[in-house]
């Protein structure tokens, strides 16, 4: 897959010579015309973009249906650098992509100092937050800009964030934020709050709450999931008693891993819908998003991949081209250039659901529309209309401003 | 939907009929010179064709599936239609409304431009990161020509020297020589940019950008931005202001500017370049169309099914008219 992208960078060199410059068409022509000044052409600039990605704990049981591809994330990558070549060819910019996979029980760090070591100077993290704040700190005062895709822990946002390092992973609190917005204007407002047995998803139940207090819904239950890592089998007998809480209009999902979130529908004691980390879905991305030009994207990842856009495969797209759309500004790939243009106001990065994605000064926190979306359909995208804002409805999920707890440096 | 607008159309010029029944041949004769509008319904796969004299929808043509972009022949005998979920460019007679003939378009048309002699067709194919040149005539493939991410909008210039396609993803106009097909020039412009149009002059290049929110004015004599407007509606969010579809009026003088879910066009003096007026329309404006003498500017609004009339002297919406389900494109022949 590597080779296919070196290929693609090649293609796009060549092309360019014939298609930028006026000049060379001119070489063609008999009468000799004045050649362009050469400020006007600026020097041909790479940007070496590194991605590292440790496989996350494997589920106790996998559903046929979401089992995750091999190449999840790594395959959006690889678009986004496509598609960057597609764009930076016309300006001489050439993109590259380099790629270290690291194992459940591996360690990051090593694979990380490598990829900076050999030039990388834009890195892709898809790793565990204590993982990435070793990476932070080991290449801290580097001249390299980390980018976590991966990580949704808001304390990454907050008291552990760092300044080099930008988050394109929407954080939990984003999340619920999107969802809880959208079950106030449904009027939902009392819900029932069921816990999976992971550090995760305490931290998700904790956005959950979070949310909830932020938007004016009420937790009128809350349960811990005890009934064992797959209760597949049993589902029937043993979610109608374990929904037994009274009276509630929906029940939130805490279950990263997918434990049990997608047993409970159709087996709770009262007929109610599901939302959360199974049901209705707070998503960076999903494959039934088409509006806004998404299913333009979609048709391209599909195109490269034969497969469907996953959230993980989107916020790789998203990483690489964040670094690309600012490298078309600058025209260059000295990261201190880059950083500041990823932080000017009027640095935009398009993806695909209306309105431009930039990121918080404050935090380092790609704002952005967020998704919530069942197995075959987006529902709506969130911000919903009626929460307003002063600078940026974006701003009213996640950390704004005068919530942040993040001190840059 | 359809039918039913079919059989409300249908009602009313019976009605039209037993009332006017004297007057028939004149009327006859004014639906023979009344300018129609041709809308694609993108989600009703469907053109609605409106009388502009009665305002009224006189016929729904079924299209190929997700019909786009839409345009007219030099002489308005044809209308030009993309496809785009069926890849392929279908040309319909602007009196029988019948199909006429399918082209070649390239995978996922979505926009395109006829040069102004009427050949060849340029095509936007969005998919594949390349813009399709087309004779009209005899259906060959003259060129394909590599572009940006997501190409989009096309514009010509009057001469028919230069043609200019919009990457949505690429943020560029990229500039095509028409003698030798290359690109020529990129330029840089903010996010999503969707529709590239000429003053009738050749003096100014307008170029829309629905996520940046603003529109570049660019002068081809060097391909420099000489101005990027931005819009201010008092009481409509930033993020909703979303231009796309511009129509600029033959003496240069006025441009009309569709803002997207702001629900609004923007009335703009093409000398000053400042906006001078905002007009509310339906929901999530995309395209605008003037009919031939340009008493009147139609605007598609994608999500509220209708279009908007609107009397460019005095600058006032007058009347909106219900079509398809998600009003795409729309051209006006005489």
């Amino acid at each position: 897959m590597r080779r296919m992208v070196h290929a693609a960078a090649a293609a796009a060199v060549l092309a360019m010579a014939g298609m930028t410059l006026p000049a060379s068409a001119q070489q063609e022509s008999p009468a000799p015309a004045a050649p362009k000044p050469a400020a006007a052409i600026p020097a041909a600039q790479t940007f070496r973009i590194g991605l590292v990605r440790q496989m996350p704990p494997q589920p106790p049981w996998i559903a046929p249906l979401t089992a995750p591809p091999e190449n999840l994330g790594v395959a959006g990558a690889e678009l986004g650098i496509r598609d960057a070549l597609t764009s930076g060819r016309f300006l001489k910019l050439d993109y590259t992509l380099a790629t270290e996979v690291v194992p459940t029980d591996g360690d990051p760090l090593p694979a990380a100092q490598k990829l900076a070591d050999a030039g990388n100077n834009y890195i892709l993290l898809d790793v565990p937050a204590d993982q990435l704040l070793r990476i932070a700190d080991a290449l801290k005062g580097k001249d390299v800009l980390l980018v976590n895709v991966g990580a949704p822990d808001d304390s990454l946002r907050q008291a552990d964030c760092r300044a080099n390092v930008f988050h394109v992973a929407p954080n939990r609190a984003m999340l619920t934020d999107a969802l809880a917005q959208f079950l106030m204007t449904k009027r939902w407002r009392n819900w029932f709050l069921f816990v999976g047995r992971t550090d995760g998803d305490k931290l998700y139940a904790e956005a959950v709450r979070n949310s909830a207090r932020k938007f004016g819904a009420k937790i009128v239950a809350e349960k811990v999931w005890d009934y064992g890592p797959d209760a597949r089998a049993t589902a029937q007998s043993e979610v109608p008693r374990a929904t037994q809480v009274g009276e509630y209009d929906i029940l939130v999902i805490a279950d990263e891993q997918g434990e049990f979130g997608d047993i409970l529908p159709y087996n709770t004691w009262l007929a109610r819908p599901t939302a959360g980390t199974q049901g209705l879905m707070p998503l960076a991305w999903h494959p039934t998003m088409e509006n806004w030009g998404a299913s333009q994207l979609q048709s391209r990842f599909f195109k490269q991949h034969q497969r469907m856009m996953l959230p993980l495969d989107f916020q790789m797209w998203e990483g690489v081209f964040s670094i690309a759309s600012a490298g078309m500004k600058t025209r260059s790939s000295e990261v201190e250039k880059i950083r500041a243009q990823i932080l000017s106001p009027e640095y935009d990065l398009p993806v695909f659901k209306g309105v431009a994605a930039s990121f918080r000064p404050w935090d380092h926190q790609l704002r952005q529309p967020i998704l919530l979306t069942h197995a075959t359909n987006t529902v709506t995208l969130s911000p919903q209309q009626a929460y307003l804002h002063q600078h940026t409805p974006l701003d009213t999920l996640g950390f704004d401003k005068p919530e942040s707890k993040c001190k840059l440096n | 939907m359809t039918r039913r607008i079919l059989l409300s159309a249908g009602l009313a010029s019976m009605a039209g009929l037993m009332v006017l029944g004297e007057s028939l041949p004149a009327r006859a004769q004014s639906a023979q010179t009344s300018p129609r509008a041709f809308i694609s319904n993108e989600r009703d796969h469907t053109l609605s064709v409106v009388d502009m004299d009665s305002l009224k929808v006189i016929e729904t043509i079924k299209t190929g599936r997700r019909p786009r972009g839409v345009t007219a022949s030099p002489d308005g005998k044809l209308i030009y239609v993309a496809a785009s979920d069926d890849s392929r460019v279908e040309v319909y007679d602007s009196k029988t409304f019948k199909l006429v003939k399918t082209l070649r378009s390239g995978p996922d048309p979505e926009l395109f431009v006829l040069a102004p002699s009427g050949n060849p067709l340029y095509i936007a194919n969005e998919d594949d990161n390349m813009v399709t040149v087309v004779n009209v005539e005899n259906n060959e493939l003259i060129a394909e020509i590599p572009v940006g991410v997501e190409p989009e909008g096309m514009g010509v210039s009057p001469d028919g020297r230069y043609m200019v396609n919009t990457s949505e993803t690429t943020n560029m106009a990229h500039v095509v020589d028409t003698k030798t097909n290359e690109v020529i020039e990129n330029i840089l412009v903010d996010s999503r940019p969707r529709i590239a149009e000429f003053r009738k002059d050749g003096k100014q290049l307008w170029v829309s950008a629905e996520v940046g929110g603003t529109v570049s004015v660019i002068d081809p004599a060097n391909w420099q931005i000489v101005k990027k407007i931005s819009f201010d509606i008092p009481g409509v969010n930033k993020d909703a202001i979303q231009p796309v579809g511009v129509r600029i009026t033959k003496d240069g003088k006025k441009a009309f500017v569709a803002l997207g879910p702001a629900n609004r066009v923007a009335v703009i003096d093409t000398g000053t370049l400042e906006v001078e007026k905002y007009l509310l329309v339906g929901q999530r404006v995309w395209q605008l169309a003037f009919t031939p003498d340009e008493k009147l500017l139609i605007s598609t609004n994608g999500n509220s099914n209708d279009i908007s009339i609107i009397d460019v002297e005095s600058e006032k919406v007058t009347k909106s008219v219900a079509v398809g389900r998600a009003p795409w494109g729309v051209v006006v022949v005489q």
